[in-house]
This record gives structure tokens, C-alpha cells and sequence, in this order.
């Protein structure tokens, strides 16, 4: 690897003038790296989002280590496990929406690369429709917890349950924001730019496996254990 | 690609401000007419990296301005505590100064947003958002950030972080009055100032994350044809090192600071210790949380900002002592690496700011034993820096006198450092004066040092003029000079024992009585810093229009912004066409050459005779 | 991604993809199941966290792609780790080795 020729700067596909930036490796892979801007972009960023969620993650074992008994005291009464306290089944069923979402988003991204955009739409719309899912069981979950009077403020253990299922949700919600912008206005692309079109829903698909891959941690670690 | 619509190469005062354009405008016609662009896209909403450098450059220098405004203030305090300040303390109210004398509050609150002020909105902003954003993309030959629009949102979200905590002043009982450090329980159960900054920071977080990534995807992905990693200026890799720091660092304090807010604002107990008095009654919380939690989550990330606050600046002063000595910068392979393994040990040294917390003894060795390995590393850089000078025929050029002078500065800095890294001697000293003159040596006649250095080094790039040498030296001498006098009587006193965030300065303590005396001494130094900042900034706004004329590559240098861009750069794309890079960095003097310099752009058989070869991609 | 992957590979994948969501149902199941065994809590800790990384590693490497990914994304993502790692094992470390008090947050 040394030195190669920089490609066009504006890829023509499909005959089509590209109004893209003259910024090189937008959709084609830069040789020696081997990946495109966007995807090295969006690693990083969901690298500070581990260090996001780990620092809260640690926060949690620092209190739980330092607490005599976890859950503890909520509301009067001692709890021992945390299964007591939180909607496990529900939760479950939230892990089980949460994961389907994820293979309906790969769905779409693969789908645009069999050149089916007809398919993508089905499989991203179906993604979207799951994260609304996935919130709605969540509202559920909170609103009981709030009618019975289990705030935040009622205990380190809820604290945490709430701040760390509060933070992934709007990661939840803000992947919502994005896929439906790629479902609805942003899918224009797709005929102007095909390719760059399916590089935006491969990084929006990284950044969803990720908000799925928090969770995986999360339910063991806050429900179960 | 070639670049068609070259700028005009007149020197206008006009180019201050690039003209800029959205390439998202442009179809077929890359080349040919730039969108007309109203000024809200020109100035406001560029995408142009240097024009969001420069965004970054003016607002950072106007909040660098501010937060010393603020410790003049205080200085007057320190230096005749309960005295009234003639004319300037009437202008506070009552709230603050009744008849000019500064309430306790009031110095918390100054106290408070110096810090932050200095290190999340001047420093970092000016080293990595100006400097880096303006600089790196020339010299590594690409046309522009990777993310132009994100990196529009990034200034954008550090501006209005910057609004919020000036307005926190003006909000009920004023400012956070806590630290720039925020310590849980006081910072939960301050004033509303105290969510502001939390509220502030977020933004500024968010900013310097998103900066991260663009900075990170530009330098492995946009180098041009040629600039492999190891030929990348210095500048850049100090750069790279320091854009993974934020990126890694400072998420963990995103994550606390959400905690803080919401054990402020939802009562919940984070960082509440369970039983905790407050005026005389038990707090009604649910207790059980840690403000210990809140300190490993803080210096979790404010030990890898103190290199985050280091790094550009020693990648500024390594470009200028290369330039001004015109010789290679001495040991470039080994700055490389001892600056990758900076900022890998930084990420495991940060609980030697909480030794008198109660830690272990085996914990406690851990860290003073990594704290003591990070030293190398800085030794090596500047001792690469002191053998650069060996042999150099060194040019005493204004940027070169600022860069001189940062090296015994920080070598001053760094050694007294050592006792606070080191548990027994730290335990006396935490939290008094020493501490302040430390980190003040390493960041003012440090960075602040080596940040006018490049001011003066590429102001011709932005503007193709140079700032005045007379007024320069002016400056330099005040600054050097002045700087000494504030920070090193700090040592003094903090040896005797006299406590940071005292609002007299430590009279009230007998045993203070024999160091007092230079807090008037340290006072007057710093008023008289202010005036030496006079002939700076007249020259700073004079030489735009009245500065003299240079050419594209103002100091003979042999890096990519120099050499390969006109001075200003071109606005859309930097380069007339992508250049081609042959060899290192630092090519001066190469012998047999007819000219002192090579730039790393030149063509021909380019077989260079110097030490360091051509490399291929790492 | 400059892939030039054609329909046959496509169809490969979500193949794979398929597995991969039939073998995180089960795991999911076998999680919630292992729970109320209600094990002692290192064994239960260290379970959990077990299947959680097969989980999660199935979705890093078969959904984000990470089995085929390059050098540059491996490194990136290596260097992340060691960091998160020496935050819990600091965080905890200092936590458990406070001498002479009593271990109440």
C-alpha cells in the first residue's frame, strides 16, 4: 500500500450527474482503508456512545457494589431481587420487538442492495413500526411504575432503571427520527443516487444494531440479575 | 480535481472571511460559479472549514478575553480582600459587590466559570476547533472537512453551550459557584446557575464529539496522494491523538452530568450520600449515591482534557521551531509514538486528583505508579524539542520567540507536576496554591504560549498579511514576563499551605501571614498582563487591512498549507488542484538542495538524503 | 461500502441473518430462564454476561457486518475496549480497596 490515484472526485453512476461534494470516499471506499467516509464516521460515533453507555453502566456497579442490599429499600419494603420490582415478561417481550426490528432494518439494507426498493420500504417501515412498539411497552412500564408512586427519586436502583432505560429509549426515539426521514422525504436519494442512498441506510442500520446491542446488556444486567 | 473559480490573490480585508459555498449547490458545474451566497451562509452557516475555524477562532478568543476579565476581578479581591473596587465594583450591584466589595458568593461564581470558561470554551475551542479545523485539512491536502455540515453543527452547538453559560450569570443567586470540577453534594444543592452549566457543558460535550469524529474520519481518510501517516506534519498527529481523547473521554462525563441534573432536578441520589445534612436539617433524598461516583466519572475525562489542552499546543510549537530552526524536527518517529502512548496512558492516570479521598493503598500505588510512567512521554517531546534547537540556524521571528518560550514554561509545568502525581507529597499540597501554579504554568505560559505562537505563525496563511514584529515582541515580553509573575509566587504559597477558592486569599490564616503579601504582587502582575494583551489585539484587528503583504508561503516552510495553497486559501476545495506529497514534513537544509527548504509537495526524482525516508502507509 | 458483493452473496447473507435472529430468540429465552434459577450472584453474574456478549456479538458481527469489516474499524473499536475495560476495572478497584471504612456509598 503507498501511493494510488485518487479517484474522480464525483462518482457517476448510472450515467447521472452526482451533486455530491467534492470531498473523495463520500460512496466509493477509499483503497488503502477500505471503507467509505460515513462508515468510518459512524464507528467512531458509536464508539463515544459505548464509552456513553458503559460510563452510566459503571456508575451502576459502582452503586451496587457500594449498596447493602440491591434493590433495597423501595417504597417501605425491602426488595431482594429485582424481578420483584420491574416487568420482566414485558421486558422480554420488549427484548424479543427490539431484536426483530433489528433484522427487519439488515432486511432493508439488503433489499437495496438486491435493488428492491419496494422491499426496503416494507422492511424499514416494519422497523420503524417495531421501535414505536418497542416505546409504547416501555410507556407501559413506566406508567406503572408511576402509579404506584416509584419515581427516580425513590431509590438509587430506580434512579438507574430509569436513567438508563430513559437514555436508551431516546436513543430509541432518535433512531426513529432518523429511519422514518430514510423511509419517507430522504428516500428520494435512491433515484438520484443509488449507491450513496444504500451506504446511508447501511450506517443508519449500524447506528440501530447498536441502540439494539445496548439493550441486550441492559435487560440482563437491570431486570435479572 | 482541478479547481476552476481561483480566488482573487489580492490581499483584501475581505478574506478574513472566506467566501463559501455550499457544494451541495453545485451540479455538473463544480468549477465554474459558486452559488451567490447570502451572508447568513457565508459568515454564519459556512460549511468552509476555515471559515468555521476562524468562527472558532474570534469566539474562542473573545471568551479567552472574558474568563481573564473574570480573575482580574477576583484579583482584586485576593490582593485587598473586603475593599471596595473603585468605579468597576459599582457596575455589579448589589447582589454581587454592595458599594464594590465582593460578596463571598460572587467570588464562588467567578472563581467557577474562569475555569470553565478558559478550559471548555477558550482553550479547546481556539487549540482544536480553530487551529485544528483551519490547519489540518491544508496540511494533510484535502479540501475540507469530511463532515462540513456536521462540522457546522459542532460550532454551532458550542456557541449556543457558550450563550447558556453566559446567561447563567444573570439568573437567580447568579452562576455556578461550585468549581469548573461541579463536586456532588455541593453542586446538587446549589443555585439554578449550577443546572445551567450542567445544561451548558452538554452542549459543549456534544460539541467537541462531534468534532471528534470529523476529525478523526478527515486525517485517515482524506490524506492526499503521497501523505502517509508518517509523513503527516507533527501537527497533525498531535491532532489525531487529541481528537481520540475527546471522543473517548469526555462521554463518561456526558453520562454524569445527566446524573447531576437529575439529581437536581428529579431529586434522585446519584451522588447524595444517604443522611446528609443541609443547614441544619437531614436532606429529604433517598440517599444511598456516591460523590465519590461523581469524581471518577469527572476526571475520568478531565485528566485526558488536561492533554487535550496540552497536545496542540506542542503540535503547534513542533511545526514552528522545525520552521525557524530550518532544520527537521528532531526525533519525529519517536515524538509520534511517545504522543500515541501519551494518550493511552491518560486514560488510566485520573484518580491522582483524588488521592485524599480515602482510596487504598494498592489502588493509590496503581495510579501514582501511571502517573509517574505518563511523565516520560512528555519528557521525550520536549526534550526532542530542546535537541531540535542543537545546530538550528534559528530565526527569532515572533511565532519562534512565543515557541522558545513555551519550552522552559512547560518544562517548569511538568516537574511540579511530579510531587502532586506522588500520593505522600500530594496529600499536603491538594487543594492549595501549589496546585493552581502548576496547572496554570503548563495551560498559560504553556499553551496560551505556543496558541499566539500560531496565531502569529498563520496569521499570513488566513489573511496574507503579517501581524507587526514590533508590537509582537511587545507582546511576548509583557506576556512571558507578567505570566511569570501571577503563577510562580503560587508555589510559594501553596508550600506554606494556603487553600485554593479562598475568597481572601487566605488571610484569615495565621499561618498564611508570611505569604500574603504576594497576592498584591501576583494581582498587579496580572492587571499588567491585561496591558500586555493591549498591543496584541490592536495588532491582531490592525494588520488585517494594514498588515504587511507576504507571499503564498510566508516563512519558507515545507508543509502543505504553505506550500501547495495560496495565502488565503481557496474557498471551495483549498488547493487549485490536490497536491501530491514526496517526502517528510520538516525537509529543511537538505543537503545538496539549492534552497533551505523542500516542501513536501515538490516533484522531481525526490530521493531525499535526510534520515527520515519516504514511508508507506502505516 | 465499495463492495462489489452480487445478489447470490446477498442472499447468503440473509440466510445468515436469519440464523442469527432464530439464534437470539433462543438465547433471549435462555436468558430470562437462567434467571430464575436464582443462582448465587457471581455464577449468575458471570452467566448473564456470558450470553449477553454471544448476543451481542452475533449482532456486531452478522447485522453490523463486523466478521468482514476492516483493519482501520477493528482498531478503532479494540482501543475502545481496552478503555471501557480499565474504567469498570478502576471504578471497582478503588471501590473495594477503601481500608478502614465501612463500605457504604
Amino acid at each position: 500500500m503507498g501511493d494510488y490515484s485518487p479517484p474522480p472526485s464525483h462518482t457517476p453512476i448510472l450515467s447521472t450527474p452526482i451533486p455530491t461534494m467534492e470531498i473523495p470516499f463520500t460512496v466509493a471506499a477509499r483503497p488503502d482503508t477500505g471503507v467509505y467516509n460515513a462508515k468510518l464516521g459512524v464507528w467512531l460515533f458509536l464508539a463515544s456512545e459505548v464509552m456513553l453507555f458503559g460510563g452510566l453502566f459503571s456508575a451502576y456497579v459502582f452503586l451496587r457494589i457500594g449498596a447493602p442490599e440491591w434493590p433495597g429499600m423501595i417504597d417501605g419494603e425491602m426488595v431482594t431481587r429485582a424481578h420483584n420490582i420491574l416487568n420482566v415478561p414485558l421486558a422480554t417481550l420488549n427484548t424479543m420487538v427490539l431484536i426483530a426490528s433489528s433484522v427487519t432494518m439488515v432486511m432493508a439494507w439488503a433489499s437495496l442492495k438486491l435493488n428492491n426498493f419496494g422491499k426496503y420500504k416494507l422492511y424499514m417501515g416494519l422497523t420503524i413500526l417495531a421501535a414505536f412498539g418497542f416505546l409504547i411497552i416501555k410507556a407501559i412500564e413506566y406508567g406503572s411504575k408511576f402509579s404506584h408512586h416509584l419515581y427516580p427519586s425513590e431509590s438509587t436502583f430506580l434512579a438507574i432503571y430509569f436513567t438508563l432505560t430513559g437514555l436508551h429509549a431516546l436513543h430509541v426515539i432518535g433512531g426513529i427520527v432518523v429511519n422514518s426521514y430514510f423511509w419517507g422525504p430522504g428516500s428520494k436519494m435512491w433515484k438520484t443516487n443509488p449507491a450513496q442512498f444504500t451506504n446511508r441506510i447501511e450506517i443508519a442500520g449500524l447506528y440501530w444494531h447498536f441502540v439494539d446491542l445496548v439493550w441486550i446488556f441492559l435487560f440482563p444486567t437491570i431486570y435479572l440479575l | 480535481m482541478a479547481n476552476g473559480a481561483k480566488e482573487s490573490t489580492a490581499h483584501e480585508a475581505a478574506h478574513l472571511h472566506e467566501e463559501t459555498s455550499s457544494s451541495l449547490e453545485h451540479h455538473d458545474d463544480h468549477h465554474g460559479h459558486h452559488a451567490e451566497q447570502g451572508f447568513w451562509r457565508k459568515y454564519i452557516f459556512s460549511t468552509d472549514h476555515k471559515v468555521i475555524g476562524l468562527q472558532y477562532g474570534l469566539t474562542a478568543l473573545f471568551f479567552l478575553f472574558f474568563g481573564f476579565c473574570l480573575v482580574m476581578l477576583m484579583r482584586w479581591q485576593l490582593a485587598y480582600p473586603g475593599e471596595a473596587l473603585p468605579i468597576i465594583g459599582n457596575l455589579f450591584g448589589d447582589e454581587r459587590m454592595p458599594g464594590g466589595v465582593m460578596l463571598p458568593e460572587f467570588y464562588n461564581q467567578l472563581g467557577a466559570m474562569h475555569g470553565t470558561i478558559m478550559v471548555f470554551l477558550g482553550i479547546v475551542p481556539l487549540a482544536v476547533g480553530a487551529f485544528g479545523n483551519y490547519i489540518v485539512p491544508l496540511q494533510i491536502g484535502a479540501p475540507d472537512m469530511a463532515f462540513p455540515k456536521l462540522n457546522m453543527a459542532s460550532y454551532h452547538c458550542y456557541f449556543w453551550g457558550g450563550v447558556i453559560m453566559l446567561a447563567s450569570f444573570f439568573v437567580p443567586a447568579g452562576a455556578a459557584k461550585a468549581g469548573w470540577t461541579s463536586y456532588a453534594p455541593l453542586s446538587v444543592i446549589e443555585s439554578m446557575g449550577q443546572t445551567m452549566w450542567l445544561i451548558g457543558m452538554i452542549f459543549l460535550i456534544t460539541s467537541s464529539l462531534l468534532g471528534a469524529v470529523n476529525f478523526l474520519t478527515t486525517i485517515i481518510q482524506l490524506r492526499a496522494p503521497g501523505m502517509s501517516f508518517f509523513r503527516m506534519p507533527f501537527f497533525v498527529w498531535a491532532q489525531f491523538v487529541t481528537s481520540f481523547l475527546l471522543l473517548l473521554a469526555f462521554p463518561p462525563l456526558e453520562a454524569a452530568g445527566v446524573l447531576q441534573l437529575m439529581d437536581r432536578l428529579l431529586d434522585t441520589s446519584f451522588f447524595m450520600p444517604s443522611g446528609l445534612v443541609v443547614s441544619g436539617e437531614v436532606l429529604d433524598v433517598s440517599g444511598g449515591g456516591s460523590p465519590i461516583l461523581w469524581q471518577h466519572l469527572f476526571w475520568f475525562l478531565a485528566h485526558p482534557e488536561v492533554y487535550v489542552l496540552i497536545l496542540p499546543a506542542m503540535g503547534i510549537v513542533a511545526e514552528i521551531l522545525a520552521n525557524n530552526t530550518r532544520k527537521p524536527l528532531w526525533g519525529y518517529r519517536l515524538l509520534v509514538y511517545a504522543t500515541l502512548f501519551l494518550g493511552f496512558m491518560s486514560f488510566v492516570v485520573w484518580a491522582h486528583h483524588m488521592f485524599i479521598t480515602g482510596m487504598g493503598t494498592s489502588i493509590s500505588a496503581f495510579f501514582q505508579l501511571t502517573t509517574m510512567i505518563i511523565s516520560i512521554p512528555s519528557v521525550i517531546i520536549l526534550s526532542a524539542f530542546f535537541i531540535t534547537l542543537w545546530g538550528g540556524s534559528i530565526r527569532f521571528t515572533t511565532p519562534m520567540l512565543f515557541a522558545l518560550g513555551f519550552l522552559p514554561m512547560f518544562g517548569i509545568g511538568g516537574l511540579t507536576g511530579l510531587p502532586l502525581g506522588l500520593a505522600p507529597t500530594d496529600i499536603p499540597l491538594h487543594d492549595t496554591y501549589y496546585v493552581i501554579g502548576h496547572f496554570h504554568y503548563v495551560v498559560a505560559p504553556g499553551t496560551i504560549m505556543a496558541l499566539f505562537a500560531g496565531i502569529y505563525y498563520w496569521y499570513p496563511k488566513a489573511t496574507g498579511r503579517k501581524l507587526n514584529d514590533m508590537l509582537g515582541k511587545v507582546h511576548f515580553w509583557g506576556t512571558l514576563i507578567f505570566m511569570n509573575g501571577i503563577f510562580f509566587p503560587m508555589f510559594i504559597q501553596g508550600m506554606a499551605g494556603v487553600s485554593r477558592r479562598l475568597y481572601d486569599g487566605g488571610a484569615i490564616y495565621d499561618f498564611a501571614e508570611p505569604v500574603i503579601h504576594y497576592n498584591q504582587f501576583m494581582s498587579i502582575s496580572a492587571w499588567l498582563l491585561a496591558l500586555a494583551q493591549i498591543p496584541f489585539i490592536i495588532n491582531f484587528f490592525l494588520s488585517i487591512k494594514k498588515g504587511k503583504e507576504t507571499p503564498d508561503n510566508a516563512w519558507d516552510a515545507t508543509t502543505l498549507e504553505w506550500s501547495a495553497a495560496p495565502s488565503p486559501p481557496i474557498a471551495h476545495g483549498n488547493f487549485a488542484t490536490i497536491p501530491h506529497v514526496y517526502r517528510g514534513p520538516y525537509e529543511y537544509s537538505v543537503p545538496g538542495a539549492e534552497v533551505d527548504f523542500t516542501p513536501q509537495d515538490e516533484p522531481e526524482a525526490a530521493e531525499s538524503t535526510s534520515p527520515v525516508t519516504a514511508e508507506t502507509e502505516v | 461500502m465499495s463492495d462489489t458483493a452480487t445478489a447470490e452473496d446477498i442472499r447468503k447473507h440473509v440466510r445468515v441473518y436469519m440464523i442469527v435472529f432464530g439464534s437470539l430468540a433462543v438465547l433471549t429465552v435462555v436468558t430470562v430462564a437462567v434467571a430464575y434459577l436464582d443462582l448465587p450472584i457471581w455464577p449468575a453474574l458471570i452467566l448473564a454476561l456470558l450470553i449477553a456478549t454471544v448476543k451481542g456479538g452475533l449482532v456486531a458481527g452478522y447485522f453490523m457486518h463486523l466478521v468482514s469489516e476492516k483493519k482501520v474499524i477493528y482498531w478503532i473499536l479494540g482501543v475502545t475496549a481496552a478503555f471501557l475495560f480499565f474504567m469498570f476495572l478502576l471504578f471497582i478497584s478503588a471501590h473495594s480497596d477503601q481500608e478502614g471504612f465501612a463500605l457504604v456509598a
